[in-house]
């Protein structure tokens, strides 16, 4: 009895997370799925009626307009994150002097909350008092930078936080990856007399497939969930114009009380993230069982 | 500093290359400076009176420092209709983060070494469900879990925020605790065993003592994700039971009466201090959480 009981025990240790992962996350989202496909309003009704709810997102103009920021958000924020951090991290891999320090000082914005991000970057962009205010200060009469205030550059001002926030990351993450490459081919190359550009280009970058791929996947997850920056640096406005699927499904949720809209909405990001981060786990969990 | 072309392997001592080293310094330097900005005016934003905030410029330094802005935004600034600063809300998120981030360690700790250690039919499986758990936008799950806390009787309370931290934070210390006993061979569960020690025994006498670094990042990631959260805050709490960033959020967008720059940014530094804090002085491990749970995961 006393051998069966500690036989057991790895299992019984392990299910009420088991238990807990299926109710509250999977358990959760079958719930969510399912009063998306009814008509919900304040309270939640179980009577399934179809992609009513879905019809109506996608004929609405903010969550066109939610969507659409999405991309246009996602795309700059990954792109140039990456970029600068590919940047920072080949420039810091040149046995910089002060190294740890200067990673240091690029990295701190990831351990702060995005809330406090927004509310820096809110003020430095504030027209009235902030850059623009600044550069007039110094003569240049005409200089306008609005980007906060103005509907059709909004969106870019988070794409600026952002990267502000998360490019010090990626250069970690790169700065990783150059370093474990093996350092017999590179000194190999620069006996051939291989140009340090082309050592890069085409040697050190390509075997770091497997990083960018990481990066893009914490990114694009990063871009996906972005809620607390819009809230503090635009609120989604002006009107409704920086809006993202994230504060869409949070106004319809919590002070619309659209429970409906709310739970299309969720499933939709849900989908996004589905598509983005199943392939890769997948890839990820069979290399390490095979390997 | 009079070394500049220090390397490991010394470059060929060319002027050119004396040059284009001095471009880089010189670039890496800017790039801090850009990183520093923010901080930099949020600190002597802090540190201005209002009027010296109207007239002077964002990036010059204080004239005449006061702390009056630190003052009121620690004990006197309005979240709505209340004016109690930010410190009742500091201590809302202290309140919630020590217990949801000591829970969700252990558990993740006695997880992963279940699931490392003692395989058993489908654990590959369970372990699996709960990495995708880690991936999923909370979104989908806030319309339920608002209904099951109040159930619960828990709506717009702390345990009830805790609770909510622990179950989505299981994912991710799971995941560390795993990938770290792992490595440890199995040969060591097997000896002890035969040596008459129970899953228990061999926990807490073989694994926990191996396992600080572990526990340190673990603790720092759970601690850095739960200070920092926003979404749960603002979905789960109310009027006094609000988390930091929460409170900072209420603070800077209330409007009502005059709009305190400086107060604004005392208190956004406020929230920010604990995790700043950790950064710089366990650095080390808050880089190796961030990024044993992005590569890993």
């Amino acid at each position: 009895m006393t051998e069966w009981l500690e036989n057991q025990l790895p299992k019984m240790v392990l299910a009420p997370s088991f238990i807990a992962v299926l109710v509250f996350v999977y358990g959760f989202i079958g719930w969510t799925a399912w009063v998306s496909l009814t008509r919900s309003k304040l309270l939640p009704k179980y009577e399934l009626k179809g992609f009513v709810q879905y019809d109506k997102l996608f004929a609405s103009p903010r969550w066109d307009t939610a969507f659409g920021n999405l991309f246009t958000f996602g795309i700059l924020f990954i792109v140039i994150a990456m970029v600068l951090g590919l940047v920072l991290a080949i420039m810091l891999d040149q046995k910089i002097r002060v190294e740890g320090a200067i990673r240091t000082i690029y990295l701190y914005p990831m351990a702060l909350s995005m809330i406090v991000t927004g509310t820096a970057w809110k003020w430095i962009l504030n027209p009235g008092l902030g850059i623009e205010a600044t550069v007039r200060g110094w003569g240049f009469e005409n200089f306008s930078f609005d980007w906060v205030v103005n509907p059709d550059f909004a969106i870019y001002t988070i794409v600026i936080a952002a990267v502000w926030q998360s490019s010090g990351f990626v250069m970690a993450l790169f700065l990783a990856g150059l370093r474990s490459v093996d350092e017999e081919i590179i000194k190999a190359a620069q006996v051939d007399g291989i140009p340090t550009w082309r050592i890069y280009s085409s040697i050190i970058i390509p075997s770091m497939a497997p990083i960018f791929l990481s990066a893009f996947i914490v990114l694009a997850h990063l871009a996906i969930k972005s809620f607390d920056l819009v809230i503090a640096l635009t609120g989604g406005g002006p009107g409704y114009s920086t809006d993202l699927p994230a504060t869409y499904m949070y106004a319809m949720a919590f002070s619309r009380g659209d429970i409906g809209q709310a739970a299309s909405s969720a499933m939709i990001m849900m989908a996004v993230v589905f598509t983005i981060v199943v392939p890769y786990l997948y890839s990820e969990l069979r290399a390490k069982n095979h390997g | 500093m009079a070394d500049l072309t220090y390397s490991h392997t010394p470059p060929k001592g060319s002027f050119g290359k004396l040059i284009l080293r001095w471009i880089l310094y010189i670039l890496l330097a800017l790039f801090a400076l850009y990183y520093l900005m923010p901080l930099f005016v949020m600190v002597t934003t802090s540190l201005k009176s209002l009027e010296e905030i109207r007239t002077g410029s964002l990036i010059a330094l204080p004239r005449e420092i006061t702390f009056d802005a630190w003052k009121t935004a620690w004990s006197g600034a309005c979240t709505g209709i209340q004016c109690e600063g930010l410190q009742p809300y500091f201590w809302n998120s202290v309140l919630l983060a020590v217990p949801a981030v000591a829970l969700s360690t252990l558990i993740g700790a006695l997880n992963g070494y279940v699931i490392a250690q003692w395989q058993f039919r489908g654990a590959n499986l369970i372990f699996s469900l709960m990495l995708f758990g880690c991936f999923i936008p909370f979104q989908v799950v806030l319309l339920p879990m608002a209904r099951l806390l109040g159930m619960m009787g828990l709506a717009g309370s702390i345990p009830g925020l805790v609770f909510v931290h622990v179950i989505y934070g299981i994912g991710f210390t799971t995941l560390f605790f795993r990938n770290y006993y792992v490595s440890i061979p199995a040969e060591l569960v097997k000896a002890a065993k035969v040596d008459g020690a129970n899953f228990f025994r061999i926990f807490w006498s073989i694994f926990l003592p191996l396992s600080l670094p572990i526990i340190v990042v673990t603790v720092i990631w759970q601690f850095t994700q739960i200070w920092n959260d926003f979404l749960f805050g603002v979905s789960f709490s109310q009027a006094g039971t609000q988390p930091i960033t929460v409170a900072l959020n209420n603070i800077v967008n209330s409007t009502t009466g005059v709009k305190e720059y400086n107060v604004d940014m005392a208190a956004a530094i406020i929230a920010a201090l604990p995790t700043l804090f950790v950064y710089v002085f366990a650095g080390k491990y808050f880089i190796r959480g961030l990024t044993a749970g992005s590569v890993k995961g």
